[in-house]
């Protein structure tokens, strides 16, 4: 049977929550057709300012890709605008044609606000409201460059935050008394200026925009007061509306949002609303936990269930990274209403709480969050306050007498107190869960989505299973590189070279290894270490090794080996292909296998003709590929300016002068390059570790991509025109992540920890020192440029490749 | 009792094994950081995964295709992995490394 055909306009967070709850409730109830006008899918809109200051990716921050839409059946129609709905045939128009529906759901959100001045429409003017309007202030975030945020609400303020931290001059208009009017009462406004002003962030209140000057494109803002501030950029976040224009034009009730009834119902009982574009009981909603709750009632509506949407208190945190700040309720002054204040100027802390008829009906805290969670329970729950009056701004860990431990006020917290905003998670579920066995953060995170969409939560979480779990749980900070030893990987390589130790040995008895011999996790984390730091002193461990990097070959599920001979550039010949053939039918190989990094693979080798095998491919001038490795890996590359048509330089020599340049070098995890002639990328320069566009000005290097269990795509580092600089800045950084990454951390991962900053000013920026990052590289280069296989292959060596004594005869007596 | 001389001591890295081949699969003869010897079956219990191939950590080997941790002396699994490999005298007389035949016969036979 055909399940009833669902059309849904707008792929948002209310929308994207209300096909998770269809596709699990009754996954064969409706065919699903799903419109955005974004060419794109359905990503965590409350994440868009860590992508914009850089601590996120994109990547990260999708929350349905096109694998889950297919998964569960979901036509999906991307970038296309629906124009118009009639309701009369029950068909939704789009430039492409029509497509019928039985049901509807109206999921536009909302459009930015843009204020009415002189300007607006120049070049450099953006809104900040999707992922292109984020691309669009990252591509004009110049380092030094002068932007202008019109707006001090939450949304202002996390760009600002962000376009700082990507070096941009930043200064905030904002028309009210203090930041955050809404959220904040002026003392905590105060406190927050301060804190952006200490960041280099200018705020002008009490400033009305005039117009905007610049003759094609802003140059600069002028408020009516008459002060001028210079801007390359200037972001409008002063508000948002509804976006009703379908509805409207539909013929649907619409007031200042799509009027939806408590099923989320609009006037047309065939057609749902959810999330910024409704109105219910003369209400707007701008924050994501109200629209999830909106989300699964109107599921409950579309599958025939009674429901009804109750819009609750909500909560208001900043995400920006070190501004420490929480508000709910109505903290207004008032008749009838008392204020109780607490203030600690050294260390920058403020609380406020309002009371009315003995009950917490407001809260705004800077500096010290922590009990913002038990506040919020208080005020939703309108506790009579009463009895613990006296001691209340000092939160749930001095009520009852309890000690003032840290974790205290978290185990005071009851069960159904909340702790994920945004999902709607109490505690008592995350208990539950814990119990049920999910003892990672990430298990939690799966099984309740507590934390896992704005994140601000992530601490309390883990408060929350620590308390539950006792010492039972391994708070993920405080990692030791393994149960021999209870130090970090961090401590251990600080330790390595602060006392100069040099051998496996010596560094499992001066920083007290609790096992005789290591395992099998520490012994290769030590070697790696120990032959980076000491390259010239240190002799490499192969009992430490793991079998691959043993053998110099990749171990097979039946305990054969693969073969990869490097192919520099994945350029080959002939000769190379024919001794390769040759080799394939001496050796009896079952597979001969083109690789991803451009080269082949020689699969299911016996163990004690390696040696043998790789003589002759020697012999034709071939060696190891290190396709084994923790160690640079391939440098795939595409033809370039030498044949291709559309090539700006010549991407395959530069991809060998690399290779040549990098090879044999051992590294934390294994390093993949891409070199590709111009930005159609051919070579998938932008997902490897290290990735070259060639472009007609030069060379674009970045870093820090991955294809593997995680997507990502490169960051920028930095633009050459010199080929000598490309392959310098390449070395420095490579070395950079030798000296400093952790072992088994990819260059993304250790990216993301160190940050993309700090690399740029080690390897870009400071020339000193990438010259010096780079003769270390050379030092180091000078013992591993070599070719494993060539002295593995000697007569001499041969015979510790076989067994040590046949006895199959005997045995067989 | 029936030993043979399968080879000398400097044949075995430290912290490393080599393999004899039998009938019946391979025993790999493994020698620790402190000299001392023994020999197991080449097979882990999981999914057969060359021991030999293994990093060898006190009197521990782990297996290289899913770390699974055998003690040396009794081929037992460690830790929550259940599972036994099969051991076999050996011992070290003037540098030369002595396996009991009787025992790999008598595992042939079965």
């Amino acid at each position: 049977m055909m399940g009833e055909r669902l059309v849904v306009i707008g792929a948002g967070m209310a929308s994207g929550r209300v096909l998770e709850h269809l596709v699990e409730a009754a996954p064969d109830a409706f065919d699903i057709t799903l419109f955005n006008a974004e060419p794109r899918g359905n990503y965590n809109r409350i994440m868009l300012s860590p992508v914009l200051s850089g601590e996120k990716a994109y990547a990260e921050i999708v929350t349905h890709d096109a694998d889950w839409y297919a998964r569960h059946g979901i036509a999906t129609r991307f970038g296309e605008h629906v124009t118009r709905i009639d309701r009369a045939r029950r068909v939704v128009a789009t430039s492409r044609g029509e497509t019928p529906y039985d049901r509807l759901l109206i999921a536009t959100g909302s459009a930015p606000f843009i204020i009415p001045v002189p300007g607006r429409e120049l070049r450099g003017v953006v809104t900040y409201r999707d992922l292109d309007d984020t691309e669009a202030m990252i591509a004009a975030a110049k380092p030094g460059a002068k932007a202008v945020v019109i707006g001090g609400g939450l949304l202002g303020l996390e760009a600002a935050a962000g376009l700082a931290l990507r070096g941009m001059e930043v200064t905030v208009i904002h028309l009210m008394g203090h930041l955050m009017e809404r959220q904040l009462d002026p003392a905590a406004g105060y406190l927050l200026q301060k804190a952006l002003e200490a960041r280099g962030i200018r705020i002008h209140c009490k400033g009305a925009t005039k117009a905007i000057l610049g003759h094609d494109r802003a140059e600069a803002v002028l408020l009516e007061d008459g002060t001028t501030y210079g801007a390359d950029l200037v972001v409008m976040a002063v508000g948002i509306r509804p976006e009703t224009r379908l509805a409207t034009d539909a013929g649907l009730d619409v007031g200042r949002g799509i009027t939806v009834s408590d099923a989320m119902v609009t006037s047309d009982p065939a057609i749902l609303a959810v999330g910024e574009c409704v109105e219910h009981e003369r209400q707007l909603f701008g924050l994501v936990a109200p629209l999830y709750d909106q989300a699964k009632v109107a599921a409950a509506t579309l599958l025939g269930q009674e429901a009804a949407f109750r819009p609750v208190q909500t909560a208001t945190k900043l995400k920006v990274t070190g501004c420490d700040l929480f508000s709910a309720g109505d903290f207004a002054e008032g008749e009838g209403r008392e204020d109780i204040a607490f203030r600690d100027p050294a260390r920058g802390i403020y609380k406020r709480l309002v009371i009315k008829d003995d009950r917490l009906i407001g809260a705004v805290m800077y500096g010290d969050t922590a009990d913002g969670t038990w506040f919020f329970g208080l005020i939703k729950d309108a506790t009579d306050i009463a009895p613990m009056r006296d001691t209340l701004i000092f939160g749930p860990a001095h009520q009852g007498g309890a000690t003032p431990d840290p974790m205290a006020a978290v185990a005071a917290l009851p069960p159904e107190a909340e702790i994920c905003g945004c999902n709607g998670v109490c505690k008592g579920r995350i208990v539950e869960a814990v119990q049920g066995g999910a003892v990672t953060l990430d298990s939690v995170r799966a099984q309740t989505k507590a934390s896992s969409s704005c994140g601000t939560c992530t601490g309390l979480v883990e408060k929350v299973m620590a308390v539950t779990l006792g010492d039972a749980f391994a708070a993920p900070a405080k990692q030791t590189m393994c149960k021999c030893t209870d130090l970090g990987h961090e401590d251990v390589r600080r330790l390595i070279k602060a006392r100069a130790l040099k051998s496996i040995p010596a560094v499992m008895q001066e920083l007290g290894w609790k096992t005789p011999g290591g395992c099998h996790s520490c012994r290769p984390a030590l070697n790696y270490y120990l032959l980076a730091d000491w390259p010239l002193e240190y002799r490499d461990d192969r009992q430490s090794r793991f079998v691959n990097e043993r053998n110099h070959a990749n171990i097979q599920k039946d305990g054969t080996y693969s073969v990869v001979p490097r192919m520099w550039g994945g350029v080959t010949t002939p000769a190379e292909l024919r001794a390769i053939a040759d080799a394939a039918d001496k050796y009896g190989v079952p597979m001969v296998k083109v690789t991803g990094g451009q080269r082949i693979d020689l699969l299911g080798v016996k163990k004690e003709d390696l040696p043998a095998m790789w003589a002759d491919l020697n012999a034709a001038g071939m060696v190891s590929g290190h396709a084994y490795s923790k160690g640079l890996r391939t440098v795939k590359t595409c033809v370039g300016s030498e044949f291709c048509r559309f090539g700006t330089q010549d991407s395959t020599g530069l991809g060998i002068r690399l290779e040549k340049l990098l090879w044999g070098s051992w590294t934390p995890h294994k390093v993949k390059l891409g070199v590709s002639g111009c930005p159609r990328n051919c070579a998938e320069a932008t997902v490897k570790d290290v990735g070259i566009v060639c472009v007609d000005s030069g060379y674009q290097i970045s870093v820090a991509g991955a294809a593997g269990m995680e997507v990502k795509e490169t960051e920028f580092l930095a633009a050459t025109p010199s080929e000598d600089e490309a392959c310098e800045i390449t070395a420095a950084f490579i070395q950079l992540y030798r000296e400093q990454a952790k072992y088994l951390d990819r260059p993304y991962k250790w990216v993301a920890k160190v940050g993309l900053d700090w690399v740029k000013a080690q390897v870009v920026e400071d020339r000193a020192n990438r010259a010096a990052l780079f003769a270390r590289f050379e030092i180091s280069q000078s013992v591993y440029r070599k070719d494993p296989w060539a002295e593995h292959a000697k007569p001499e060596e041969r015979r510790l490749w076989s067994a040590m004594a046949d006895l199959s005869l005997e045995a067989a007596e | 009792m029936n030993w043979i001389d399968i080879g000398a001591l400097e044949d075995i890295p430290a912290q490393g094994a080599r393999v004899i081949k039998t009938a019946k699969g391979c025993v790999a003869v493994f020698r620790t950081a402190g000299d001392e010897v023994f020999a197991l079956d080449d097979r882990c219990p999981h999914r057969g995964g060359p021991l030999s191939e293994g990093i060898v950590h006190g009197a521990q080997v782990t297996c290289p295709l899913h770390n699974w941790v055998f003690d040396l002396a009794t081929g037992q699994a460690q830790g929550a992995d259940e599972g036994q490999v099969a051991t076999y005298p050996v011992r070290v007389q003037g540098g030369r490394i002595m396996l009991d035949a009787a025992r790999l016969q008598r595992r042939s036979a079965a």
